[in-house]
């Protein structure tokens, strides 16, 4: 038994670019004496020497593609602010909670100072004057790494006031959570920033970089984006794109967890790198448990809805992965073998999402509920053939219209693309119909198996003596 | 003494001075009443309310919000099985199974003699090292019976003192902004223009 084992998880195998992760394998790269012996905060040095203009150009060339969930293209992002309404904020994302994601906690802990120069690039680019570091509350070495470097980095006249000799002024404040994991969701963290009770705000109107904290500016990005950024400073937006795809360009962290030989955290070149790369490749996962056969895996995080076998040769690519009726998510892949319960891990999925849900509005509240409800009573082989169509009806009532779901070539049924339709007002009400929904289109006849049809009680329709 | 005391109020008032609002610093004071008492007080929530301007309803709406703030004495650890998709395709069940009974209480419980309260608790974070659980939010990776039995062990025993404070205690390092370096709050009712932005790029 170890606490804080040194970068658990993290594996550094084969030879592929690394962008974020260069630091991971060295047991001191949390350090600023390390982190300026290998090129430390020479981003920041590079970006104060051009305008701010230039940078936010440079980010835009690059197309960072947010890691924290949506995908959204961070450049652009900083473009949406209303021109000339100060001041502006930053909100870094670290609340890392989607269930199977596992990325932002190691950058946090194993590489602090990179986040911090992310920031300031950021900052700098998108006339940001105040950056609030969001921290999920469950995370105390990743506080003390990042509180660590941050005393650092004030000492030695990276963050604060007038950086390094120039006009570039900016604070950045260590926030901390207290475990709730709606509050990932960009207005239910900066309701929490606020001091209120982490509820997901109406989009629209209010999208942070128009309405955001304290009804000012904001950008909210993931840990993990803004990581990119020192190096893309370093390197240019042509070595960036230059690795990946046109669409998918740099590098990605991806967690692997359940039914792999080699569960791990790998840095892969985005766009390219397949799920059956990922499962089964020698400088990866090495094969499913066992040598057992692969029955499903999530490709994005606990919301996102289902593949099989069918779709072990898309790449890690948004586009396609959409098209073929799922997400990337925050780059979590789950894995179940040919022995896994498959309703009960949908219910666990489902769980998760209805206690985690804030309650606010009434389809995600009740939605999520009954979905959990019903599923548990089929789990626990009390429940009939009507509860499953029950349990697509509630999520009609959540997400009307058709959900989507990959292609089978088992079922003979084609893909139905993301996105979806929803009623609620955020994700979290979606994400737990979600794995009910593909659990029960790709595998219907495990639920059924957990059906026990009752005997009909005969029912006498004479006066109660009739009956002998 | 369960209102922040005087070195905690000192703390308090600086980290409400990094923020443009000062109910920003609503968590960050909830977590440190926490960490002096253990749980959060009703005269913590009044005194949080006093330094941040807002009402006792107003922090105690936010802080039942959370599920790390304790409104009632917990055990000097907090352990926290996970029991998410990762975990459970693992074992997180069995780990469970085999917690309650070792301890002696069920999920939710507190052993008698106080040291230890077991939870059932949600994604920690750590997926590929599944089952995780996390003590007093520390985090145990590829947990076994074996591996909790020895960690039960070790924490009665005390030899894990020095990488596992109370509960209560969250990051044993603070940041500290030096009054010189600082570049100071950005307030929303003062909309100045960013001293190194250039009118046309803004
Ligand atoms: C329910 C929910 C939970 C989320 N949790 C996180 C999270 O823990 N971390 C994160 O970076 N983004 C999370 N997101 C996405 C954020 O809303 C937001 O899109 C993201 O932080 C933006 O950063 P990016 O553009 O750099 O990806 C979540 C979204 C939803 C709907
Ligand atoms: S969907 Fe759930 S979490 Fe989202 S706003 Fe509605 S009740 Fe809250
Ligand atoms: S599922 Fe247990 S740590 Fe993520």
């Amino acid at each position: 038994m170890s606490t804080y084992p040194w970068a658990a998880g993290y594996i550094d195998d084969g030879d592929r670019p690394k962008i974020v992760t260069s630091r991971f394998s060295l047991d001191d790269g949390y350090t600023l004496e390390r982190y300026h012996a290998t090129g430390g905060y020479d981003g920041l040095k590079a970006a104060l020497r051009r305008t701010p203009g230039e940078v936010h150009e440079e980010v835009k060339t690059a197309t960072v593609l947010g890691r924290g969930g949506a995908g959204f293209p961070a450049g652009t992002k900083w473009g949406l602010m209303p021109p000339g309404k100060f001041p502006r904020y930053l909100v870094v994302n670290g609340d890392e909670s989607e269930p199977g994601t596992y990325k932002d906690r190691l950058l946090m802990e194993r590489d602090p100072h990179q986040l911090i120069e992310g920031c300031l690039i950021a900052a700098y680019a998108a006339g940001l004057s105040q950056v609030f570091l969001y921290i999920r509350g469950e995370m105390p070495l990743a506080h003390e790494r990042v509180g660590t470097a941050l005393n650092e980095a004030y000492a030695a006249g990276y963050v604060g006031k007038n950086i390094l000799g120039t006009n570039f002024s900016v604070d950045i404040v260590l926030h901390w959570g207290a475990g709730a994991y709606v509050v990932g969701e960009e207005t239910a963290l900066i309701e929490s920033l606020e001091g209120k009770r982490g509820e997901p705000r109406l989009k629209p109107p209010y999208f942070p970089a128009a309405i955001g904290l304290y009804g000012q500016p904001t950008i909210v990005n993931n840990v993990e984006t803004l990581s990119n950024l020192p190096w893309i400073a370093v390197n240019g937006a042509a070595a960036y794109t230059a690795i990946g795809t046109a669409t998918s360009p740099g590098t990605r962290m991806v967690a692997v967890s359940g039914h792999v030989n080699r569960p791990g955290v790998y840095e892969i070149v985005n766009g390219t790198t397949t799920f059956r790369d990922l499962f089964y490749g020698d400088e990866f996962c090495q094969g499913i448990r066992n040598g057992n056969e692969l029955k499903a895996f999530v490709p994005g995080g606990g919301s996102a809805p289902w593949f099989t076998p069918d779709q072990l040769d898309l790449p890690f690519e948004g586009r396609l992965v959409g098209a073929a009726g799922s997400m990337l998510g925050s780059g979590a892949i789950m894995v179940m073998d040919h022995t896994t319960d498959i309703p009960k891990a949908a219910l666990t999925l489902t769980h998760f999402y209805a206690a985690e849900s804030c309650g606010q509005c009434t389809p995600g509240r009740e939605g999520g509920t009954w979905l959990e409800r019903v599923l548990q009573r089929v789990v626990d082989g009390r429940g009939s053939k009507a509860d499953l169509d029950q349990l697509l009806e509630i999520g009609e009532s959540i997400c009307p219209g058709n959900f989507p779901h990959a292609a089978s070539s088992k079922l003979g049924i084609e893909a139905t693309p993301f996105p979806y339709k929803m009623t609620t007002i955020c994700f979290v009400g979606p994400s737990a119909y979600a794995p009910v929904h593909s659990a029960l289109t790709l595998f219907r006849e495990e639920f059924e198996a957990k059906i026990v049809e009752r005997k009909h009680i005969p029912v006498s329709v004479g006066a109660p003596d009739d009956h002998h | 003494m369960s209102r922040l005391n005087e070195a905690n109020t000192i703390l308090a008032k600086e980290i409400i001075g990094r923020y443009p609002k000062a109910r920003s610093a609503t968590i960050p004071l909830l977590h440190l009443s926490q960490q002096q008492n253990g749980y959060v007080t009703n005269e913590a929530i009044a005194h949080v309310a006093e330094l941040v301007g807002a009402t006792s309803a107003e922090v105690m709406g936010t802080a039942t919000f959370y599920e790390m703030f304790k409104f009632q004495p917990v055990g000097k650890y907090l352990v926290n099985i996970c029991g998410t998709m990762s975990c459970q395709l693992l074992g997180a069940d069995e780990l469970m199974h085999h917690a309650e009974q070792t301890l002696g209480v069920k999920a939710g419980g507190t052993t008698a003699d106080g040291m230890f309260t077991l939870e059932h608790a949600e994604c920690q974070a750590a997926c590929t090292e599944a089952p995780n659980l996390q003590v007093n939010y520390r985090h145990c990776h590829r947990m076994t019976n074996e591996s909790f039995d020895q960690l039960i062990d070790d924490l009665r025993a005390g030899r894990l003192d020095g990488d596992i404070p109370p509960h209560g205690t969250l990051a044993r390092v603070r940041q500290t902004i030096p009054a010189e370096k600082a570049a100071g709050v950005a307030s929303p009712d003062a909309p100045v223009t960013p001293a190194w932005m250039p009118e046309a790029t803004s």
